[in-house]
C-alpha cells in the first residue's frame, strides 16, 4: 500500500499533529472566563518589558522561548504574509503601517503577501501556496481560528518559523502569538468609565455589533459583569451590525422610550458618531460616551467637549511581526506569548489628527515612521 | 367631471398590510402614540423608499437592478472625499453624485440594450466594479469628510418635518405622475410584452435606458440621504439591493415586468421598515429578522401569483373573446 | 449536419477553453515577468483547489440555470451543510457516513422546498430562493455564533490529500461533474432540463412535466451545495456557518455558469463550459496573488470580464441568428 502510494505520488497536507478541538463546542454557549478576565484586568496594569514610547515593541509578563534553531544569518530575508482580508478600515489602517514598517528593514529582500478575502478556503488554500515560495518566515492574520488551525500546523510542520498575530488559532505550534491584552479589558475599560460618571440608577445603552464574534463577546461579557456589580440601570442591549443609520435610529428610539440615557457603552467605535449625533439631533447633552479610537469620533469629542474615553485595539499590533520575525530569523528569544500593551484614551487632544481620514486610527504607532502621514491619507 | 382616486390594480394588499402595522406600532411602540414618532419611522425609511422606487422602474420593464447597494456606498464615499469638510463644495458635490448615479444607470441601460447582456449580469458586473473601483480610488477605506451644509438633507429638517421626508413625498408624487403618463405606461407595457411595444412604434431600447437612468439617479439620491443622517461608513450600501427588491415584491410588483404599481412599490418599502421596527419593538431576536424577511417574501410572492390567477379566471369568465391571447403572453413571462 | 455545424461554429464552450488557454499563457508570461512560475506544482495546486469548492456549486447552478430557473440560497446552504456534517460526525469516525448522508438529505430537502415553491406557489425563482435563503440565514444566525462540531481526522484527508499537484477533493468533483454531464445530454429527464429552459409552453405541449423537471433541477443544485458543504467541512475541520456566503457562492457560481456560455433565460449551457468558467475564475485570482494586486482591482477585473464574456456570446448568437 505504502508503495502504491509512493508510486502515485499521492500526498497529503494534513498535520501529523492531532488537532487541539477539544475544548471548540462549550465555547459557544459561554463567553466568560474568570481566570482569563483576572489575567487581563491585571496585565493593564502591569509595567511592559521593552522599549519605552514604542508600545509595539513591549511585551507583558512574557517568557522568551529560544529560536536559535531558526536563525538565519547573513540577512536577505523572504518575508511572507497570509492576510485575512483587507475588508475594513481597522484592517486598512493595520495593513499600511505594516507595509511601512517591512521598509524600515533593508534585510527583507521580498515581502510576499496573499489576501484571503475574508474567506477561510482560501486563506487555507494561501497558507499551501505560501509553503512552496522559500519563504525565510511566514506571518499569519488567521480569519477564524477554529478553522484555520489545521492549516497553521501544516505551515508549522514545513520548518518555517510561523507568527500568528490578531486573532489567534488553537494550537501552540506557532514561534510566538502577537495580541494586544484582549476583549476583557477593551470592555471592562469603558464600563469601569460608565461606572464612575454615570450616577446611580442613571440609565446605560449598550450597542454591540453582532453576537458570536468572540473578541466582541469577550468585551460585553467584561462589561455585563462590571455593570451588574455597579449602581447603573442597563436598559437596553442592542445589536447595530456596524451600520451607522441604524445606530442612529435605535438611539432615537431608545431617546424616546426612556426620556433620559445617562451613558452609552459601545463594543466598537465604527459607528460611536452615529451614535453621537442621535443625542444632538435630539437636543439632549450627550451623555458620557465609550467610543474608539477612530478619527471622526476623536474630533466629535474634542470639538463638543464629550465626556468620554476610548479603549483602544491598537493597529500597532500590525508592527510586531515583523519585528518579531526579524527577532527570530537573528535567534534572538521571543515571548511564545507576546501580549502588547492595550492603552485607553483618555487625553482626547493628544489623539486627534485634524488631516487624517475619518476612519484612521489613532493608536497606529506610525507618526514616527518615515513617511507619514502619506501612505496613511 | 367624475374623477375619483383610483388604486392601481394589485395596490390594495400592501397597502392593508401597511395600515395593520402601523396601527399595531402605535399600540405596540409608546412612541408611536404621536406624530412624531411616525415622522421618525418615515425619515428613516426614506433611503429605501426612494431605492424602491428606482428598483421598480427597471423591474417593472423586465429587468433587475443589483447595482444600486454598490453604487450607495461608492456614492458616499465619493462625497466625502470631495466634499472634504467644506460647506463651499456641497452644492457642486451633490451635482457630480447625481450626475454619478445618471451616469452609472445610463452604462446599465446601454450594455443592457445596445450589447444585448441580461440586466442580471450588467449589475452584477456594476456592483463588482463599483466595490472594487472606489476602494482602489480612496486607497481601501473612506477619506475625507462631509459637510455639514450637505449632511442638512438626511439630517436636519422644515420645522418638525425632515427633510428627507418632503424629498421622499416629492420623490413619490413624481413616480406615480410619471406612471401615468403614456411613457410610464409603455414601460409597464415593456415589461409585459416587448415585441407588442416595439410594434406599435414604442421606442424600446430608449425606455429601458430610462428605467436604469432613473434607478441610478435615485439611488444616489438615496446615498446623499443616508450619508446625511449617518456620515461616512464603508459598508452603507450593503444589502440594500436585496432589501430593495423584496420591498418591491411585496408591493405585489411582479418580477419579470408587466404588472404592479410603483405607489404599491414605495408602501412595500415602508411597510418593509416598519415590520423591522415593530419587530425590534416586540423584541423579536435581531437574528430572527432574515427569517421573516425570507417568509414575508415568498408570502408575498405566492399571494401575487395566485391572486392575480383568481383574477383573471374571473376576468375571462366575463370577457371570454379576446383575453384568452393576453393571458397566454403572460403566462410564458412567468 | 447539426455535427458539421458544431466542428465549424464556435460555441461558447470553445471559446470559454480558448479564453483560458490565452490567459494561462499571457499569465504565466506576466507572473515569469515578474520573477515566478505561474504553473509549477504549487500554482496548479492552487487553481485546483479554488476551483473545486466553486465548481461543485457551479455545476449544480448550471443545472437549474439551463431550466431557466436560479438558487440564490446555495451559500448559506453549504454553509449549513458544513454544519451539519460536522456536527453529526462530532469527532467520531463511526459517524462519517451518516454525517455526509445527513447532509445531502437536508440539502435535498432544501432543493425540494425551493423547487416546490417555484413551481407550486408559482413564486419567481430569484425571489423564492432569496426568501428561502433568507431564511437559512436567519436559522444560522440564531442558533450558531461561529463554527460548531468537529470532523474526525480521517475525514479531512478528503479536504487535504492529493495526487500530486491534483487534489482529490478537485478529481472528486471532475467525477461528479463527469456524471452530471452524462446525466444532462444523455438522459431523458436531461434533455427535459433543456426543454423547459428552452421554452416552457412548447415542452409543456410536447408532454413534458415541467414543474417535476423544475423540481428535480433544484434537488439536483442543492444537492451539489450540500455536498460542497461536506468538502468544506473536511477542509476547515469543522462546520463554519458563514464560510459559503464568505466565499460569495450564490453570486460567484451563476458568474461562473454565465462565463461558461449558459444564458440565464435557460435552454442553454453546460457542465464543461461552466467548469472552464471556474477555472478562468481560479486562475485570474492565481495571477492576481503571483502579481500581488491589489484585493480591489480584482473585483474591477471580474466585473468587467463577466459582462464582457455574456457581450460577446450574445453578439456571437445574434451574429449567427441573422447570418
Amino acid at each position: 500500500m505504502a508503495a502504491l502510494l509512493a508510486l502515485t505520488g499521492c500526498t497529503s497536507d494534513l498535520p501529523n499533529a492531532e488537532p487541539a478541538a477539544a475544548d471548540k463546542t462549550d465555547k459557544t454557549s459561554e463567553f466568560f472566563n474568570q481566570a482569563e478576565y483576572d489575567r487581563q484586568l491585571k496585565f493593564r496594569t502591569a509595567t511592559p518589558v521593552g522599549p519605552d514610547g514604542k508600545p509595539w515593541e513591549q511585551m507583558l509578563d512574557p517568557e522568551l522561548a529560544d529560536t536559535a534553531k531558526y536563525a538565519k544569518p547573513g540577512g536577505k530575508h523572504h518575508l511572507c504574509f497570509s492576510n485575512a482580508a483587507v475588508n475594513n478600515p481597522w484592517r486598512q489602517v493595520g495593513w499600511k503601517t505594516m507595509q511601512q514598517e517591512v521598509k524600515l528593514h533593508p534585510e527583507i529582500t521580498k515581502f510576499t503577501v496573499l489576501d484571503a478575502e475574508g474567506k477561510d478556503d482560501k486563506q487555507i488554500s494561501d497558507l499551501q501556496s505560501l509553503a512552496g515560495r522559500g519563504c525565510s518566515a511566514l506571518i499569519v492574520s488567521p480569519n477564524t481560528t477554529a478553522t484555520l488551525t489545521p492549516a497553521v500546523e501544516a505551515a508549522c510542520a514545513t520548518g518555517v518559523p510561523v507568527i500568528v498575530f490578531d486573532r489567534g488559532v488553537q494550537t501552540k505550534c506557532p514561534v510566538t502569538y502577537i495580541h494586544p491584552i484582549g476583549g476583557f479589558a477593551f470592555g471592562a475599560d469603558g464600563a469601569e468609565f460608565l461606572k464612575e460618571k454615570v450616577p446611580a440608577g442613571g440609565k446605560v445603552l449598550a450597542l454591540r455589533i453582532l453576537p458570536g464574534v468572540d473578541v466582541l463577546e469577550q468585551r460585553w461579557a467584561a462589561a455585563d459583569k462590571i455593570f451588574a456589580g455597579s449602581g447603573v440601570k442597563v436598559v437596553g442591549v442592542e445589536f447595530t451590525g456596524g451600520d451607522a443609520a441604524k445606530t442612529k435610529s435605535i438611539v432615537s428610539d431608545y431617546l424616546q422610550r426612556e426620556g433620559k440615557i445617562d451613558g452609552v457603552w459601545m463594543d466598537a467605535g465604527a459607528t460611536a458618531v452615529a451614535a453621537v449625533e442621535a443625542f444632538q439631533d435630539a437636543g439632549v447633552p450627550v451623555p458620557p460616551f465609550v467610543g474608539e479610537d477612530q478619527q471622526d469620533f476623536l474630533r466629535t469629542w474634542a470639538a463638543d467637549k464629550l465626556t468620554a474615553v476610548a479603549p483602544t485595539y491598537p493597529t500597532y499590533q500590525w508592527r510586531t511581526p515583523v519585528i518579531a520575525a526579524l527577532r527570530i530569523l537573528e535567534g534572538q528569544q521571543v515571548p511564545k506569548e507576546w501580549v502588547l500593551p492595550q492603552p485607553k484614551i483618555t487625553q482626547v487632544q493628544d489623539y486627534v489628527e485634524q488631516d487624517m481620514p475619518p476612519l484612521h486610527y489613532a493608536m497606529c504607532g506610525c507618526e514616527s515612521m518615515p513617511g507619514y502621514p502619506g501612505p496613511w491619507r | 367631471m367624475n374623477w375619483r382616486p383610483r388604486l392601481a390594480d394589485g395596490t390594495a394588499p400592501v397597502l392593508i398590510v401597511l395600515v395593520v402595522l402601523l396601527v399595531t406600532l402605535a399600540f405596540v411602540g409608546p412612541t408611536f402614540s404621536e406624530p412624531a414618532g411616525y415622522l421618525a419611522l418615515l425619515k428613516r425609511a426614506a433611503p429605501l423608499v426612494i431605492l424602491a422606487v428606482g428598483q421598480y422602474f427597471v423591474i417593472v420593464s423586465g429587468g433587475f437592478d443589483l447595482s444600486v447597494g454598490s453604487l450607495v456606498t461608492a456614492a458616499v464615499v465619493i462625497a466625502a472625499r470631495l466634499s472634504d469638510g467644506a460647506d463651499a463644495n456641497t452644492g457642486w458635490v451633490i451635482a457630480l453624485l447625481l450626475g454619478f448615479g445618471l451616469l452609472v444607470g445610463l452604462v446599465n441601460g446601454l450594455i443592457t440594450t445596445r450589447l444585448l447582456v441580461p440586466s442580471f449580469i450588467v449589475t452584477l458586473g456594476m456592483l463588482l466594479v463599483l466595490d472594487g473601483a472606489v476602494f482602489l480610488w480612496t486607497d481601501g477605506a473612506p477619506r475625507g469628510a462631509l459637510a455639514p451644509s450637505f449632511r442638512v438633507f438626511g439630517r436636519g429638517g422644515f420645522g418638525q418635518v425632515p427633510w428627507s421626508v418632503l424629498i421622499l413625498l416629492g420623490v413619490v408624487v413624481a413616480a406615480a405622475w410619471f406612471m401615468r403618463s403614456g411613457t410610464g405606461r409603455t414601460l409597464v407595457a415593456l415589461g409585459d410584452n416587448e415585441n407588442a411595444v416595439r410594434l406599435a412604434g414604442g421606442a424600446v431600447h430608449r425606455l429601458r435606458v430610462l428605467a436604469f437612468v432613473l434607478s441610478g439617479l435615485l439611488a444616489a439620491l438615496a446615498a446623499i440621504l443616508l450619508a446625511g443622517f449617518a456620515g461616512v461608513s464603508a459598508q452603507v450600501g450593503q444589502g440594500l439591493e436585496f432589501r430593495a427588491i423584496t420591498a418591491v415584491v411585496l408591493g405585489g410588483v411582479v418580477l419579470g415586468g408587466g404588472r404592479g404599481s410603483v405607489v404599491a412599490a414605495a408602501a412595500g418599502a415602508l411597510s418593509l421598515e416598519a415590520l423591522f421596527t415593530l419587530l425590534n419593538l416586540i423584541g423579536v431576536s435581531g437574528a430572527l429578522e432574515s427569517a421573516v424577511q425570507g417568509v414575508i417574501l415568498i408570502a408575498a410572492v405566492a399571494a401575487a401569483a395566485h391572486g392575480k390567477q383568481l383574477r383573471r379566471t374571473h376576468e375571462q369568465e366575463v370577457v371570454r373573446p379576446g383575453r384568452g391571447g393576453a393571458a397566454r403572453a403572460d403566462g410564458v413571462h412567468q | 449536419m447539426t455535427l458539421v455545424r458544431r466542428r465549424l461554429t464556435i460555441t461558447p464552450t470553445v471559446t470559454v477553453y480558448l479564453a483560458l488557454a490565452a490567459l494561462l499563457v499571457i499569465g504565466s508570461i506576466l507572473v515569469g515577468a515578474n520573477g515566478g512560475v505561474l504553473l509549477d506544482q504549487s500554482g496548479i495546486l492552487n487553481i485546483l483547489t479554488r476551483s473545486t469548492l466553486l465548481g461543485l456549486v457551479a455545476i449544480g447552478q448550471t443545472m437549474v440555470i439551463v431550466t431557466g430557473s436560479l438558487d440564490l440560497s446555495v451559500a448559506y446552504l453549504a454553509g449549513l451543510c458544513s454544519l451539519v456534517t460536522a456536527e453529526t460526525m462530532a469527532g467520531r469516525t463511526s459517524m462519517m457516513v451518516p454525517g455526509v448522508l445527513l447532509a445531502l438529505a437536508v440539502a435535498a430537502v432544501v432543493g425540494l422546498i425551493n423547487g416546490l415553491v417555484i413551481t407550486v406557489l408559482k413564486a419567481n425563482a430569484f425571489i423564492a430562493t432569496l426568501g428561502v435563503a433568507l431564511i437559512l440565514r436567519g436559522y444560522l444566525e440564531h442558533n450558531y455564533t461561529g463554527p460548531a462540531g468537529s470532523v474526525p481526522r480521517a475525514f479531512q484527508h478528503l479536504g487535504y490529500d492529493r495526487i500530486g499537484p491534483v487534489p482529490v477533493s478537485a478529481l472528486l468533483v471532475l467525477l461528479i461533474g463527469t456524471a452530471v454531464w452524462w446525466f444532462s445530454r444523455r438522459t431523458r429527464t436531461g434533455y427535459h432540463l433543456y426543454a423547459v429552459g428552452g421554452d416552457t409552453e412548447v415542452a409543456r405541449l410536447s408532454g413534458v412535466r415541467t414543474s417535476r423537471t423544475i423540481v428535480t433541477a433544484h434537488v439536483l443544485c442543492a444537492s451539489m451545495a450540500g455536498l460542497a458543504g461536506v468538502l468544506l467541512a473536511a477542509r476547515l475541520g469543522s462546520g463554519a456557518p458563514y464560510a459559503g456566503t464568505d466565499a460569495g457562492y450564490d453570486l460567484e457560481s451563476i458568474a461562473a455558469a454565465v462565463l461558461g456560455g449558459a444564458v440565464l433565460t435557460g435552454g442553454r449551457g453546460g457542465v464543461v463550459g461552466t467548469i472552464g468558467g471556474v477555472l478562468i475564475l481560479a486562475t485570474l485570482d492565481t495571477v492576481f496573488d503571483d502579481l500581488a494586486v491589489d484585493p480591489f482591482l480584482k473585483d474591477v477585473v471580474r466585473g468587467v470580464v463577466l459582462v464582457a464574456a455574456v457581450a460577446l456570446y450574445a453578439r456571437h448568437r445574434l451574429s449567427r441568428r441573422s447570418s
